[in-house]
């Protein structure tokens, strides 16, 4: 269970980058590459070790006012990103 | 480079969609050189590798690298022969991470050493595959043609892991090691791999001339998935992140496997020479091969006739033209096809609606029979025989 006071870091197996030819972020390991989908490539852009879920859902709440449950979808994606062992917490 | 098959077989990510137009190449493959200080049986490279010296040069590589990025490829494989032979490997890793790619070295791991492997992560090197004979010392050489090859591949495989590599083990299968694979697995978990890849030998090349001494039987197959599904079991059940994938052979499958995922649709391969090809065999067809050194990677991707000659369907003859599963497998594997039947437009034999899927039974039954002769090793000596004067 994913929590606001864990910090995400992503498994150094991954590397996340903007990949124009896609239009889309994605994250490359070796000989293969996921394409995200845009809130996913906009929540991952946030976890750089430092900052806690709170922090990333703070930033993406400001980021789009206008969204509505914003936490809960964060923190079901980050348990789904832990699951892939795209990210640590 | 090793004959792993994983092209053919291990890209679920990456997927081209035949028949509305084409993908766009997100994996080149560079082969450096046909130069290697090994001699595997099963090599894919050109049974006339020795006939062909001319290797581009670095400017050259780099300005390949460059333009297949524009084209959309992420993924940079730099493989042979053997890459390390390359002089100026530091400055095409460091080149190809400035561009954005994420860029893989595939290696026997001869050659390597502590110090290269810090200058290539120090200039941007993503991940190492180093490639295993046989978890025994005594096959893994018989296998390399190389009394120290193991000890070095083992050596090399804990540096990489050391500096901090995601690392990739790839053990080439066959019947002279499948037998082993639990002690494969065992070194593997060993040495702390993050992924394993169990690749069946696939018939090119060397390896098809190989094929007699190479193919396991059934039983040998079926065995060795058996203990990969228990020790993938009992290895994620204990915690242990290690990713295990078992690559069969196709000759034990009843429909070919979507070679490339279709032709010319996600991967491009640029030998020593400059020659641009739809996988890394397809040097064998009867067809003209582009070559960067005339042709821009764009004209070569979107326009030459050799990357458009296996688009689409119009190809196809029957079974497959109206086989209600081309659009999963376009037909199999061309070079199959054209080794085996002699018309590259033909089914793939793998497939059990081929009129020639006899041979591949054929070959099945002949893997029942016990083997005596020495394999063919990949050397100059060797691949002379096949040079066409």
């Amino acid at each position: 269970m994913t929590t606001l006071t864990q910090t995400p870091v992503l498994n150094s197996m991954f590397r996340f980058q903007w990949e124009k030819a896609q239009d889309s972020y994605v994250l490359l390991y070796p000989e293969g590459m996921v394409k995200l989908n845009a809130p996913a490539g906009e929540i991952l852009s946030l976890v750089d070790g430092e900052r806690d879920v709170a922090g990333i859902v703070a930033e993406l709440q400001c980021k789009f006012p206008d969204a509505v449950g914003i936490d809960a979808d964060i923190l079901q994606f980050l348990g789904e990103a832990h699951e892939q062992l795209w990210i640590t917490l | 480079m090793s004959n792993s098959g994983s092209p053919c077989n291990a890209q679920s990510s990456l997927q081209g969609v035949p028949g509305h137009g084409h993908g766009q190449p997100l994996w080149l493959l560079a082969e450096l050189t046909y130069k290697c200080p090994l001699q595997c049986p099963y090599c894919a490279n050109p049974m006339d590798f020795a006939n062909r010296k001319d290797e581009l040069t670095t400017a050259q590589w780099i300005e390949v690298f460059t333009q297949a990025r524009e084209l959309g490829a992420a993924q940079l494989g730099f493989s042979g022969g053997e890459p390390l032979v390359r002089q100026d490997l530091v400055e095409l890793i460091g080149a190809g991470r400035e561009l954005g790619y994420y860029t893989n070295l595939i290696t026997s791991g001869v050659g390597l050493n502590e110090r290269k492997i810090a200058d290539f992560r120090a200039a941007g090197l993503d991940h190492i595959q180093v490639s295993f004979q046989a978890a025994d010392p005594q096959v893994n050489n018989m296998l390399a043609g190389s009394d120290k090859a193991f000890k070095q591949k083992l050596a090399m495989a804990r540096e990489v892991k050391a500096h901090g590599y995601p690392m990739v083990l790839n053990f080439v299968t066959h019947r002279h090691n499948i037998d082993q694979i639990d002690r494969i697995i065992e070194l593997c978990v060993e040495l702390k791999a993050d992924y394993v890849e169990l690749a069946t030998c696939q018939y090119y090349g060397w390896a098809y001339e190989n094929r007699h001494d190479l193919l396991p039987t059934r039983a040998q197959l079926e065995r060795a998935e058996r203990i990969t599904n228990d020790y993938r079991d009992r290895l994620a059940k204990a915690g242990n992140p290690i990713k295990i994938i078992f690559v069969t052979p196709d000759y034990y499958e009843e429909r070919p496997k979507g070679c490339m995922n279709g032709w010319g649709q996600v991967f491009l391969t640029i030998t020593p020479d400059g020659t641009a090809l739809p996988c890394h065999s397809a040097r064998m067809l009867p067809i003209e091969f582009p070559n960067v050194r005339q042709q821009s990677v764009e004209q070569i991707w979107n326009q030459s006739a050799g990357f458009n000659h296996f688009r689409g369907y119009e190809w196809m003859k029957e079974p497959c033209a109206s086989c209600d599963e081309k659009e999963q497998d376009f037909g199999g594997c061309r070079c199959q096809a054209y080794m085996m039947t002699g018309d590259a437009n033909n089914t793939d034999p793998v497939c059990s609606k081929s009129p020639h899927h006899g041979l591949i039974e054929q070959a099945r039954q002949e893997a029942e029979q016990p083997h005596n002769g020495q394999p063919l090793y990949r050397n100059e000596r060797n691949s002379r025989v096949f040079c066409k004067s």
